[in-house]
């Protein structure tokens, strides 16, 4: 293993074209535009099928339907349609972050506990207030996975853009295979783990944040244990 | 009976039957990487991750298997870097290269001086070849890497020469495969033997569709794409002379591991030289690149018409 | 589209051959790899966080990078579709691993419970009762794993071995959508079948779910 790649303070210029910040910055450009388009299409589906039940035939099977999909595969397929540039590369990453969060967002909504939902309607909630003030907020821990599977996802495969001429960290993977140098690749790699561990642990956090206290992963895990062990 | 045993059974069963049913036909994938050892007969080739490469390899597997020799195909691995290494460790043991290319990078530094004659090459590069391998006969066939721009930016700068690239390239980005950046006959070249730098350097595909896209759509301005390229002829691109040798003589010859090569074997691939010529190789490699036909459809029309089989 | 298949089935067939064997074999020896990880997780609990942190790491790294490097850690041949397979059990493993650990945790404890009293030991209890009833969620990990694995294969075409792929970079050198198509739907159809026969396993195996949903299937 040679880490004189990574290690070296030429390539940690900011300035450098090819160098890590600027391939850096790329991939994040990436990874976050198709992680944002990915929620404004999987959100809102997801909350209405969970909502209302119906189309949920899609929900469940989007997320598998989706993980059979390669994206290299379709990434070329976009190139050859609609030519080079960042387009491509947004539609296969977005098709690769869509399942994941709508399956989970899907899942969270129907786990819920009917009771605590029957309870808002006795109280004179609207459908709209059940869903953005009971059931969204209730659902919550169960889609935060299901992004953060999805962003995991999504920081490792953005590499591919490297093979149909964009930038992002993919670059050193494709590039060091071309001339030969793991020392490159391996670079590549390690920086693409930990920003994908990295970004995972900021989304943790947000979680632990957002999340009502009465309901977080850490009260559900305590109970678990408690009853478990 | 715990039912772990049986959904281990079952699995193993569902396993078993769908190997059976891959391994079916050919042979099996799992045994490839044992391809090239021991008997005369059975040879693994390889080619580049480009179509011309890959329609050569293809014309070579065909022949050889004309002669009775087993082939195993194991194309599109990738630049020279890397399947060289592959033909060191024995993954492949055959493949279509070019002298010029070759001989620049096997010496430190790029070619000798002085060297540019398609015999000249050939003569240097013996001397340098991997330990446990050599070169069969050289076909007159030549496949140059050049410098293309299209014809607007040809006119806008009055390029005619890579040399008069040199007032204008730093306003001008380069596209190429990414091993450009690191090769003599890339990036280092153009600085030290023309003294070009361009204003940024675009890694894309070695003379693919990435290139010849990207040069279209003005992406780039400067392209690297090899002289028997469809593309060059279909979109009017201009080529620029070469007048300082950074290109060397290009022909196209099979390089091979000694231990698969045999009389049998020397015999096909050298009649494939004798016939293969520029111009029919690029007639031919228009048929895949422009007709979209299959490449082993047209390399066996290739031998056919050349009465190779 | 079919006039490309007729030309060239030999090619797509052999395509296909190779994608199944690189995408399934590693299931099988992930799945085998995980199940004893999985339980040490359970058994150990202060193994379970770092458990299911070295899975994530190992999931984010990409299979590119995984398929070079492994020739360099195992000394096989570059080309060798042994890097292949490794690298995409690593994947399983990562991915069933913590799936075992948390099927295994869900069981109720009242099962085990009861299970202890009739006299089952901790062997018999493992195989007899908390892996069958585990079973359901690790079976929904073994289809996430086998679906991602047939997709991940074709980025082997990237390094010259990559099955189905090869028909998507053989597309995408000339401009040309049909290989390029044909590899999608064969890859989306080959996962499709597999998931189908992991759910019908899954029928087999665990017969009271289907008591649990109401009534004798």
């Amino acid at each position: 293993m040679n880490f004189s790649y990574l290690l070296d303070p030429e390539h940690w210029d900011p300035d450098a074209t090819g160098g890590f910040p600027q391939l850096l910055l790329a991939h994040l450009g990436y990874s976050a535009l198709a992680l944002l388009i990915g929620l404004v299409i999987a959100l809102p589906v997801g909350l209405y099928i969970g909502h209302t039940g119906r189309g949920s035939f899609i929900a469940i099977n989007a997320g598998n339907a989706g993980r059979a999909l390669p994206t290299l595969g379709l990434l070329m397929l976009m190139v050859t349609l609609l030519g080079l540039g960042l387009l491509p590369v947004l539609i296969a990453l977005t098709v690769l972050v869509v399942p994941p969060i709508l399956t989970t967002t899907y899942a969270g909504m129907r786990a819920l506990d009917h009771g605590v939902v029957d309870a808002a309607k006795g109280m004179g909630m609207r459908p709209w207030q059940v869903l953005t003030r009971v059931e969204f907020p209730m659902a919550l821990p169960v889609i935060m996975s299901g992004i953060r599977s999805a962003l995991l996802q999504v920081v490792a495969t953005a590499t591919v853009a490297a093979a149909v001429g964009l930038g992002g960290l993919g670059r050193l993977l494709i590039d060091g295979l071309s001339v030969n140098d793991y020392s490159r690749v391996l670079a590549g790699a390690i920086v693409v783990a930990v920003l994908a561990v990295a970004l995972d642990l900021l989304l943790a956090l947000t979680q632990r944040w957002i999340v009502s206290p009465g309901l977080s992963g850490r009260a559900v895990a305590r109970t678990r244990r408690a009853t478990t062990t | 009976m715990s039912r772990i045993r049986k959904i281990g059974a079952a699995l193993t069963g569902v396993a078993l039957a769908l190997s059976l049913a891959a391994c079916g036909a050919d042979e099996d994938p799992l045994a490839n990487d044992s391809g090239g050892a021991g008997d005369s007969g059975s040879v693994t080739v390889g080619s580049a991750n480009f179509t011309e490469s890959e329609l050569l390899g293809e014309i070579y597997s065909q022949a050889l298997e004309a002669k009775g020799v087993t082939v195993t195909r194991q194309f599109n691995i990738g630049a020279r870097e890397l399947y060289l290494k592959a033909l060191q460790d024995g993954s492949i043991d055959l493949l279509p290269e070019y002298n010029g290319a070759l001989l620049a990078a096997l010496s430190s530094g790029g070619a000798p001086e002085g060297v540019s004659k398609p015999e000249d090459v050939l003569t240097a590069l013996k001397k340098v070849l991997p330990a446990g391998t050599e070169v069969l006969e050289q076909s007159p066939a030549e496949d140059k890497d050049t410098l293309t721009v299209t014809a607007e930016t040809a006119a806008k700068y009055n390029l005619k020469t890579i040399d008069d690239l040199k007032a204008v390239a730093n306003q001008l980005v380069i596209g190429a495969g990414p091993e450009w950046a690191e090769r003599y006959q890339g990036l280092k070249g153009l600085k030290e033997l023309y003294g070009i730098e361009f204003k940024d350097f675009k890694p894309l595909d070695a003379g693919g569709p990435l290139t010849v896209n990207a040069l279209k759509g003005g992406d780039i301005q400067v392209a690297n794409i090899f002289s028997t390229d469809s593309s060059i002829v279909q979109n009017k691109f201009v080529v620029l002379e070469d007048t300082k040798n950074l290109y060397l003589a290009e022909n196209i010859i099979p390089l091979i591991r000694t231990e698969s090569n045999n009389a049998t074997v020397t015999g096909a691939l050298n009649g494939v030289s004798a016939k293969l010529t520029t111009e029919n190789l690029t007639e031919y490699l228009a048929k895949v690149q422009v007709d979209k036909q299959d490449t082993a459809t047209v390399a066996k029309a290739w031998l056919t018409a050349n009465g190779l089989v | 589209m079919i006039q490309y298949l007729t030309n060239n089935s030999a090619t797509v067939l052999a395509a296909l051959q190779q994608h199944i064997m690189l995408a399934l074999l590693p299931v099988l020896i992930g799945f085998a790899a995980a199940l004893p990880i999985g339980y040490l997780g359970v058994r150990f609990p202060w193994l379970y966080h770092p458990l299911i942190n070295t899975c994530g790491v190992l999931y984010s790294i990409p299979s590119l990078a995984l398929f070079l490097f492994l020739p360099v850690i195992l000394g096989t041949k570059v080309l060798s579709p042994v890097n292949i397979v490794v690298a995409l059990s690593i994947y399983t493993v990562a991915l069933l691993a913590r799936t075992v650990a948390d099927g295994l945790r869900s069981v109720d404890t009242t099962v085990t419970q009861a299970a202890t009293a009739m006299g089952y030991r901790r062997t018999r209890l493992l195989l007899d009762v908390e892996l069958p009833v585990a079973m359901p969620v690790i079976l929904a990990g073994l289809r996430v794993a086998t679906v991602s694995n047939i997709s991940l294969v074709s980025v082997g075409t990237l390094i010259g071995v990559g099955g189905l792929g090869q028909l998507f970079t053989r597309g995408f050198q000339l401009f040309y959508m049909e290989p390029i198509l044909i590899g999608i739907i064969l890859s989306v159809l080959l996962a499709g079948l597999a998931d189908l026969i992991i759910v019908l396993i899954q029928r087999a195996v665990t017969p009271w779910a289907r008591f649990q949903r109401g009534g004798a299937a």
